[in-house]
């Protein structure tokens, strides 16, 4: 294949404890840590991997997001991606209107593989990989832990709740990755170097005319509701007893 | 009246238990209407099934060959075809649901709800972001197709009831020739289901190798549990990924929880948070896990796993 897509999105970093703002207005994401999704980086390392397989030959990152998502696209730069496309918007982008931008990226390059975290970690929604595909009318392969490529197919392994399912798909396809798929690679201080003379060509989002899509209105944030710390007990019988007089076994 | 539409999932001839999740969730709509709509082929038994789930008023059958009924590209177009003349599209929080309930929105054009954990009215509803560490209430606009996935760890099933009636339809739709299903590979077992078991026993890396699981799996026959394991055991390989508890695992809600050599990882928590009686068994007393326990013991599983087997006796 000739070409592989890869959206990264700029995530607060998974280490980070998230904490709802006291007014409810949202949550707390000032002077946070951003990382690249970690799903997305998992995209990219298995792009990156095919590539350097000789079974493509070019990777392009991209990522719709704020100015500052530069540096999630620089990061993917230093990791190994040919050029990186920003669409930039101040706002938060919902998965559909997202799925249709990266529609419109995908008519400009003709990607043969478009690889794609399950989901992105901040808002759990895990969509944006599915819509692409029936929008653009396409094979989906979603929680991808295994890929062949074979020509122009591929063989996906896909983790399912009953285990592991196989199927084969005609490029071009949508691949959606899972944590097991591989083990993203680190960035040494060279590539970074390198990464800075790669093209990153930036458009304005609101200049593709897709209508932001603003039906889902969030009214609220709340802490969810804590569990507390029990009782401790001594030894295996204190432990059964304390079962059984809960009548648990 | 609010018209509902579930997706059911079902393998092998048999109904998943998720299905009756989403028909409790629809229930909690005022004046709903709920029908299930069953894709696939040999689904006689699935459709009558749905039909005696409490609170369905109409079962939908669709066939397609069985090569077919896992696909989401074969079956979201019927169900997007379906969906004209219904308000609202459910689908399960499972890999099959998530997987399927997506492709239909965007046919629909609008996005999805994901993982509703309460209906607050007709149109507002609660889901987790961050892994279960903010939830949300979400306002949908009027005249907006609601489409959800809905997180089966936050309902309980329904019972029965009379069946209520079963009609085919044949919907028109090309089946696609992109995508073809090879095979499923489960390590099968006659222990009970992780995802609906009462009680599951846990093991974590601190099990060591896939020999040593035995125990976990020796304690979990004992008491009549389901097996689960964190992510580490299951990267480690000591056990295969359908196990796996936790935010990218399975989100479970047995009575009963038992969690050997397990830190307590926001990641695994996130997956057991609703469960009813969470009991910790690690050597480090200050391990995270302690702190939702609520019964905890601190030692060697490899030692406490036989006196527990002990003390039952
Ligand atoms: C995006 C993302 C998603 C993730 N999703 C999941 C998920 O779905 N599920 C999940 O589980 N994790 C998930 N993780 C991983 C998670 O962060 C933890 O790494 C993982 O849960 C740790 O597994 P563990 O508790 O078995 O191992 P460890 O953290 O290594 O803990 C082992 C524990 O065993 C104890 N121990 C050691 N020996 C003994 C002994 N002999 N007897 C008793 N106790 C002993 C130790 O004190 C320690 O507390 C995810 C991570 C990321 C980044
Ligand atoms: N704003 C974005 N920029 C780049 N990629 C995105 C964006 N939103 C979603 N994606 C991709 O779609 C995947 C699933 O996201 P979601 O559906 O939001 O959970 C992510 O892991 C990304 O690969």
């Amino acid at each position: 294949m000739e070409k592989i897509l890869v959206g990264l999105k700029r995530v607060v970093d998974y280490n980070v404890r998230i904490r709802v703002k006291s007014d409810g207005s949202g949550v707390e994401t000032d002077g946070v840590k951003m990382s690249i999704n970690p799903f997305d980086e998992i995209a990219l390392e298995e792009a990156l991997r095919i590539r350097e397989r000789g079974e493509a030959s070019e990777v392009i990152v991209m990522s719709i997001g704020p100015s500052d998502a530069q540096q999630q696209l620089r990061t993917g730069l230093a990791m190994g991606a040919d050029r990186a496309i920003l669409l930039e918007t101040a706002d938060a982008v919902d998965p559909l209107s997202a799925a249709k931008a990266m529609k419109q990226i995908i008519d400009d390059e003709s990607p043969d593989l478009v690889l794609l975290g399950k989901q992105a970690i901040d808002n759990d929604n895990n969509q944006t990989g599915q819509m692409l595909a029936a929008l653009w009318q396409r094979p989906q392969a979603t929680f991808a832990s295994k890929i062949d490529v074979d020509g122009d197919k591929l063989a996906v392994t896909r983790e399912v709740d009953a285990g592991l399912e196989t199927i084969e798909v005609d490029l071009p396809a949508v691949v959606t990755t899972d944590l097991r798929l591989n083990e993203p690679r680190y960035v040494k201080l060279p590539d970074i170097m390198k990464a800075k003379k790669k093209p990153l060509d930036s458009k304005a989002f609101a200049d593709l005319g897709i209508d932001a899509d603003d039906a889902f209105e969030i009214t609220s944030y709340s802490t969810p509701a804590q569990r507390s710390k029990g009782i401790m007990v001594d030894d295996a019988a204190g432990l059964v007893s304390a079962l059984k007089d809960k009548g648990l076994i | 009246m609010s018209n509902i539409l579930i997706i059911a999932e079902h393998a092998d001839g048999v109904l998943n238990p998720a299905t009756s999740k989403c028909v409790a969730c629809a229930r909690t709509i005022d004046d709903a209407s709920i029908t299930v709509v069953v894709i696939g082929d040999g689904i006689d038994a699935v459709a009558a099934s749905a039909a005696q789930l409490d609170g369905v008023s109409k079962v939908l059958t669709s066939s397609v060959t069985a090569d077919m009924q896992l696909l989401s590209a074969a079956i979201a177009p019927q169900v997007a075809e379906i969906a004209a003349d219904y308000d609202y599209v459910f689908g399960p929080s499972t890999t099959f649901g998530k997987d399927v309930t997506p492709r239909v929105a965007a046919l629909l054009d609008v996005n999805q709800l994901s993982d509703v954990m309460e209906v607050v009215d007709a149109r507002t509803f609660k889901r987790p972001i961050y892994a279960g560490n903010a939830i949300t209430t979400v306002r949908v606009k009027p005249d907006y197709k609601i489409v959800a996935t809905v997180r089966a760890a936050s309902y309980k099933a329904v019972g029965e009831q009379a069946a209520a009636p079963i009609e085919s339809v044949s919907i028109d739709c090309e089946l696609p020739t992109h995508t073809r299903f090879v095979n499923v590979q489960s390590g099968s077992s006659d222990r009970p289901d992780l995802q609906t078991a009462a009680k599951v026993v846990s093991g974590g890396r601190a099990l060591g190798s896939e020999e040593n699981f035995s125990v976990i799996y020796g304690l979990a026959d004992r008491i009549g549990a389901a097996v689960g394991a964190s992510r580490a055991a299951v990267d480690a390989g000591y056990v295969p990924n359908e196990l796996q508890v936790g935010q990218t695992g399975k989100i479970i809600a047995p009575e009963l929880y038992l969690a050997f050599g397990i830190s307590g990882a926001i990641q695994h928590l996130t997956g057991i948070k609703d469960a009813g009686t969470i009991v910790a068994i690690n050597k480090d007393e200050d391990a995270p896990i302690f702190e939702v326990a609520d019964i905890g013991l601190v030692g060697d599983l490899f030692k406490v796993i036989p006196e527990i087997e002990a003390a039952l006796n």
